[in-house]
């Protein structure tokens, strides 16, 4: 028998993981077993949820695998969310597309297209830089997108599309008013397409990481001069990275807009971008499973938390330093290793028993 | 410019350090004139040199004499601003590193620079990334020419990690093997690449006189299997006197020496660089 790599092990945890949790969640939501029934206030966490697991594996994909500071990836969402909600629309007016699935998956493709488009523009000019120089000029990309987004007007008037900058005196009627935001989505996103895109993005990221492109984009991050020396594209694998990673954001972005009857562009500000990256780096950097686990847990924690009422974000802001201090600790670390070795440890011993 | 960048004529006079090594009078390398200047300062100046093919010279010199700024000009990490360099009879003029690299020359580091996160034998695959292809699409979407292209590497990595008798660590993290070993594995790495060239810088640096032993052998070795010229800097003199047919000796950025190494062992002008002039009287 063909010996299974423990990369391709790992990544079949991740898969299985997010699986059980999604069937999990479904029991949960439809209250399959009596008594036991989402709260409302979760229940409408479970879109966002989806997205900023997406928006974590995306940006790891940047800071982890490529290894360059992204602070504007909220910018990418922006562009995703906008172009989706309007995308939607203009499908049900000009097409008559009312098929809401269908409708989801080609506003989310053509939010990914457009963010990729974006984070081609950015990556070009951008991508020559390097560390501190990176983060800055992202963070302000993404500064640049809201104030841009602040001022754009997109309306629909019997099938036709109309955009303008600054001028709010459009016919028909209003997708985008500028700093109001979006106007009277249909909200069609749903937890199962929430799933669905987490799954895509895990086997684009996850297949791209294992493959002759992915280890090249490591090999950049780990030591730059030498992957020059033996004939790697610098330029190339830093674009492929960050690019792919915007266009899933693009996408998670589509999705998020499209759960809101209403998103105003300051959503997508700095603050946003911070918290996926806390996600990240808390989840691990370079650690896709530990992104996944870390956006679900943060994203409902201030949830939880509500009872704090006034002190919520303080307390928050806690948890975080706790747990970055807990995890970082050697000999804490140390003590959970034991514990999972002698887990191991038992059952190797437990099987050996059933064998005599 | 549009003359330098053509194709030239294989030269006719007598190539190669040592000029019989080289039968076919068709280089691997010829620099001439080269030169870089860094603010007024010519680290390197008027570097001429030949190799041949399967030759393997060695390039010494007492420490900051521009041995390795000779290297990274040869890789066009810098830029000369004098002189051209042939690369298997095409002029390097306006090619960066990753050019280089395809066109024939690999090199390693003086400072060990391995993809320390990466296994042993993903470091071999990244040497061999320009030599098995498939695109980012296959990559992803798992296309037969991922798993084509995939086993191939898989198969050669272990074939490129034997020659230095590596092939058990292919698991390993190239970080965590030991010195001596991250050494053999940046050659590996370096020749999977498929060069014409091997710029080696310091190769037995850190290595006892045993490894150094086995790494000389290695280095015949190596030139023998794949039918390559070696360039080697090194301060072992019992290596380079060992096995290079010819070595040129540079000090303050300038080529004092060429020849065998019987040749240079008695040259006055090298003595000189390295230990000094004789107080008269």
């Amino acid at each position: 028998m063909k010996k299974i790599s423990k990369t391709t092990k790992s990544n079949f945890i991740t898969y299985a993981l997010v699986i059980v949790a999604f069937i999990f969640c479904q029991i949960w939501l439809k209250g399959v077993i009596p008594g036991f029934k989402m709260g409302k206030a979760l229940r409408g966490q479970m879109v966002p949820i989806c997205v900023y697991i997406v928006m974590a594996i995306s940006l790891n994909l940047v800071v982890g695998i490529s290894g360059e500071l992204s602070l504007g990836h909220a910018g990418f969402m922006s562009v995703g969310a906008f172009t989706g909600a309007v995308a939607s629309a203009w499908l049900l007016g000009a097409f008559a597309m009312e098929n809401e699935i269908l409708r989801l998956i080609i506003a989310m493709l053509m939010g990914g297209c457009i963010a990729a488009i974006a984070g081609v523009i950015i990556g070009v000019p951008v991508l020559r830089l390097r560390g501190d120089y990176l983060a800055i000029v992202t963070l302000a990309f993404g500064e640049i997108i809201k104030n841009v987004m602040n001022c754009m007007y997109f309306s629909l008037d019997g099938g036709r599309l109309y955009v303008a900058f600054n001028d709010p005196s459009l016919p028909g009627k209003m997708l985008i008013d500028g700093p109001k935001g979006t106007k009277g989505v249909s909200t069609i996103a749903s937890f199962g397409m929430g799933f669905a895109l987490i799954i895509v993005t895990l086997i684009v990221v996850l297949n791209l990481i294992n493959s002759r492109s992915g280890r090249a984009i490591m090999a950049i991050r780990d030591n730059r001069i030498a992957a020059e020396s033996v004939g790697l594209n610098i330029t190339k694998y830093k674009m492929m990275a960050f690019v792919t990673s915007s266009a899933i954001c693009g996408m998670a972005g589509a999705l998020y807009g499209l759960n809101y009857s209403s998103v105003v562009a300051t959503k997508f500000n700095f603050n946003t971008s911070i918290l996926v990256l806390v996600f990240v780096v808390l989840g691990g950097i370079g650690n896709i499973r530990g992104s996944i686990i870390a956006a679900a847990l943060l994203t409902i924690l201030p949830e939880l938390l509500r009872e704090f009422a006034d002190y919520r974000m303080l307390v928050y802001a806690i948890v975080l330093i706790l747990v970055m201090l807990a995890t970082n600790n050697p000999k804490l670390r140390l003590l959970i290793d034991n514990i999972v070795g002698k887990i191991k440890g038992g059952k190797h011993s437990a099987k050996e028993a059933d064998k005599a | 410019m549009s003359m330098r960048s053509e194709t030239k004529m294989v030269p006719t006079r007598p190539v190669g350090i040592v000029p019989e090594r080289d039968l076919d009078h068709c280089p691997v390398l010829e620099a001439s004139h080269l030169g870089i200047e860094f603010g007024g300062l010519h680290a390197v100046d008027d570097f001429n040199l030949v190799i041949g093919k399967t030759e393997i010279a060695g390039l010494i010199g007492p420490n900051g004499a521009g041995k390795t700024t000779v290297f990274n000009l040869l890789t066009k990490v810098y830029q000369p601003t004098m002189g051209t360099i042939l690369l298997n009879g095409r002029d390097t003029a306006g090619m960066n590193t990753i050019q280089v690299n395809q066109h024939g020359i690999a090199r390693t580091f003086q400072n060990i620079r391995l993809f320390n996160n990466m296994s042993v034998e993903d470091n071999v695959r990244i040497g061999l990334h320009n030599q098995i292809k498939y695109g980012m699409f296959s990559g992803i979407f798992r296309l037969p020419t991922f798993w084509k292209n995939e086993k191939r590497q898989h198969e050669k990595a272990p074939d490129l990690l034997s020659i230095l008798n590596r092939q058990d660590m292919a698991d390993v993290p190239a970080g965590s093997l030991p010195y001596g070993a991250q050494r053999r594995l940046e050659i590996i790495r370096a020749l999977a690449t498929n060069p014409s060239l091997l710029l080696l810088d310091e190769p037995a640096a850190g290595m006892n006189p045993h490894e150094t032993e086995e790494l000389m052998q290695n280095i015949v070795k190596i030139r023998d299997q794949f039918q390559i010229a070696v360039l080697l800097i090194e301060h072992d003199m019992n290596l380079v006197m060992g096995i290079c047919e010819g070595i040129c000796v540079l000090n303050f950025g300038k080529i004092i020496a060429k020849g065998t190494a019987a040749e240079i062992q008695s040259n006055p002008t090298v003595i000189e660089a390295y230990l000094g002039k004789r107080k008269e009287g």
